[in-house]
């Protein structure tokens, strides 16, 4: 996990400089937002769908753990074997615990953030497994040592030169092209062998079922249906909020989430997973195993404001609808998860003492809202971090990592406006020294915190005389 | 690791019910039903859209249109699956001058090779979708997953009969909570990707090409 405090204003000058990287996602965000707009053209009709989405999303939610205890069992009868896991280093132990029983070295993935939260293919490869990415866009960046900037679309940041140059260098003889159809081609010819040759498949988990002890995958590629079906053995990886109640709570979500993420009313596959192979079956994996990641997500549940981001389907449309996110891209955040749901997730995740300046990176323009599949409120959870942010109690249900940002200067300055508010002729002398000290202000010098709001905005001038003083001089009765 | 289980379930029961009431879910009405034809057009249109060949042909005479295909491609043989009615079908007008037949009949463990090999091959349905595009695969042992998989060309035989209009229709009408099958899927084209600058390219991991015959009396 990373331990650090991401240094928030240090990446988001580089990544406001990167001329390059600004236009690779804007083209995309705006075809992205444009896509959904045209799949979604009836505003009506999709109001009505993500009401159904939401309500689907907390009616899951209410009751997690009956469901999750529900899923287990069927999975069970069906022959899928459940494991739970607290932390991402106890998840990542048990993957590396079935995949050293069967004595495998490959392993095949098909995309999940969950296993990204677990920095799975790191902890693999230190132990000398080769874990390689499949989605087309994972493979991209997994070859150049970087980790997703986009939930759906990871490999967005870069545009074709520079897969071109990529795949150039680091594929044993691949010439350099440019064009897409070619490089698509490369990256079928190296993965198909890998495909054929894998031992374990590792994907992620998009809806699971409790009713039916279903596991559903959404893609486009086919490589999430290679890794569930051609090696002997796959491990699937979610987060314990992932569970729905019942299969047909799955239409709505789907079309929710295929239309939300690329525009789409249905993606190429759609794959859903019940069983390990059946006797007499001839292909598909004979073990299939399921591993429930809580990380830190039964804490966010038990807050009733806090669960909604629970509600999350991971299609990504509130990060190509946000004003920051569309200018900075998803490494600049730091971390697994960007755009306004990584700010509303990850400090939960993390704590606010590591990841909480990430609350600050919204305008608060509820575009995230306003487009959410399934209406989380995203701008009240962000005002609550940044709350907790400030908060010293220790109530049951305060965030991980609350009060980081309390400090005595802050308190004091707080305190001291308090008190002049609440006192006429303090507030009266602070007024008129305002107006005459005030223009002299930039000159003087000034600490840190106000430099960093002064240097990008023009003070405003300071009336020579308050709106109070001026009122009395007219002889303007006041309270 | 019967610890995590228990502590988190734990965590979970701790916390009292919040939302007792549960929200009305406003499921919206069903569109008007569409008839056969409407379906089929439907179905054609979209798939078409997401660059599968639908072809609508006679039930009766639908392995001419099939051969036709066939024909017209240098194929190195048709995965099919011997002992269904498909097979049956196939195996009896099979003509020599084309690709051979190829059967799934031995576990993948055994026959990994010549799945990855071959050029093509072919399935029925469990049904189709009219709303989004989509068929309905429920491989099973007969009729393996890879072969809808691995070949770079897929072919589905799919009833006209047997289109849906909704995903949430086929799974109440054929009551698919009752009982899952190891692996259903549904299927709305070739396999696509556009993760390189969000550009359309079709045939990255799974087949290149689908084709549908639809069977229409």
């Amino acid at each position: 996990m990373n331990q650090t405090v991401v240094d928030f204003p240090k990446n988001f000058k580089k990544a406001l400089d990167d001329g390059q990287l600004r236009r690779n996602l804007r083209a995309a965000m705006d075809t992205l937002g444009l896509r959904r707009r045209t799949l979604f053209s009836d505003p009506e009709a999709f109001e009505q769908l993500r009401s159904r989405g939401d309500a689907i999303r907390r009616r899951a939610l209410r009751q997690l753990p009956e469901l999750l205890e529900r899923l287990e069992r069927k999975c069970t009868e069906n022959g899928i074997r459940v494991h739970w896991a607290e932390t991402p280093a106890e998840a990542n132990q048990i993957c590396l615990n079935i995949i050293q029983r069967h004595h495998a070295t490959r392993v095949i993935k098909g995309k999940s953030m969950v296993s990204e939260e677990m920095h799975l293919n790191h902890f693999l490869e230190e132990r000398g497994i080769e874990a390689l990415e499949t989605d087309l866009g994972e493979y991209i960046i997994q070859l150049d040592h970087e980790t997703p900037s986009h939930i759906i679309v990871p490999a967005i940041h870069k545009n074709r030169d520079q897969i071109a140059r990529l795949f150039h260098e680091k594929i044993p003889d691949t010439p350099y092209t440019e064009v897409v159809e070619e490089l698509n081609a490369i990256a079928r010819q190296v993965l198909r062998e890998k495909f054929f040759a894998g031992e374990v498949g590792v994907s992620g988990v998009n809806f699971a079922v409790a009713e039916t002890g279903t596991l559903c995958l959404v893609e486009n590629e086919g490589n999430g249906r290679m890794c569930t079906t051609a090696p002997p053995v796959h491990i699937a990886v979610m987060g314990l909020e992932k569970v729905v109640e019942r299969l047909e709570d799955v239409p709505p979500l789907l079309r929710l989430l295929t239309g939300s993420a690329t525009g789409q009313l249905i993606t190429t596959y759609f794959n859903m997973i019940s069983s390990p192979r059946k006797p007499g079956e001839k292909d598909g994996p004979k073990e299939v195993h399921l591993i429930l990641l809580d990380n830190g997500r039964s804490k966010i549940w038990a807050d009733p404001e806090l669960r909604q981001t629970l509600k999350c389907i991971r299609c990504g449309t509130c990060l190509n609808h946000c004003p920051v996110y569309t200018r900075l891209g998803g490494h600049a955040y730091g971390y697994v998860y960007p755009g306004p749901i990584g700010s509303i997730l990850t400090p939960q995740l993390e704590g606010l003492d590591h990841a909480g300046t990430m609350a600050t990176a919204s305008t608060f323009c509820g575009a995230c809202e306003e487009v959410c599949p399934v209406k989380i409120p995203i701008t009240d959870i962000l005002r609550r971090l940044r709350t907790e942010s400030y908060n010293k109690a220790d109530t049951p249900n305060a965030v991980k990592g609350h009060g980081h940002k309390v400090n005595v200067a802050e308190s004091l300055t707080w305190k001291g406006w308090a008190f002049s508010n609440a006192t006429p002729w303090v507030n009266a002398l602070n007024a008129k020294l305002l107006g005459l000290l005030g223009p002299q202000l930039p000159k003087l010098p000034a600490p840190d915190l106000v430099k960093k709001w002064t240097q990008s905005r023009a003070l405003p001038p300071f009336a020579a005389k308050s709106l109070h003083a001026l009122a009395k001089e007219k002889g303007i009765a006041d309270e | 690791m019967s610890d995590a289980r228990a502590n988190i379930l734990a965590r979970l029961r701790a916390v009292a019910p919040q939302e007792t009431v549960a929200a009305t879910e406003l499921v919206a009405p069903p569109a008007a039903e569409l008839d056969r034809a409407e379906k089929i057009a439907w179905l054609k249109r979209l798939m078409e859209n997401m660059h599968a060949e639908v072809i609508v042909t006679d039930r009766h005479n639908w392995t001419t249109a099939l051969k036709e295909i066939v024909r017209q491609r240098a194929l190195n043989g048709l995965l099919y699956a011997p002992g269904t009615a498909l097979g049956a079908t196939l195996e009896a007008g099979w003509e020599s001058d084309l690709p051979p037949l190829v059967g799934y009949t031995q576990e993948v463990e055994q026959s990994k090779e010549r799945l990855f090999a071959i050029d093509a091959g072919i399935t029925s349905t469990k049904g189709g979708l009219a709303d989004v595009g989509a068929l309905i695969l429920w491989p099973d042992a007969a009729e393996p997953r890879l072969m809808s998989l691995a070949p770079a060309l897929h072919i589905a035989v799919l009833e006209a009969a047997k289109i849906h209009d909704s995903l949430a229709v086929a799974m109440r009408q054929e009551r698919w909570a009752a009982g899952m099958p190891t692996n259903a899927l549904l299927i709305s084209g070739p396999s696509k990707t556009a993760d390189i600058e969000l550009v359309l390219t079709f045939g990255v991991h799974g087949p290149k090409e689908l084709i549908v015959l639809v069977l229409d009396d």
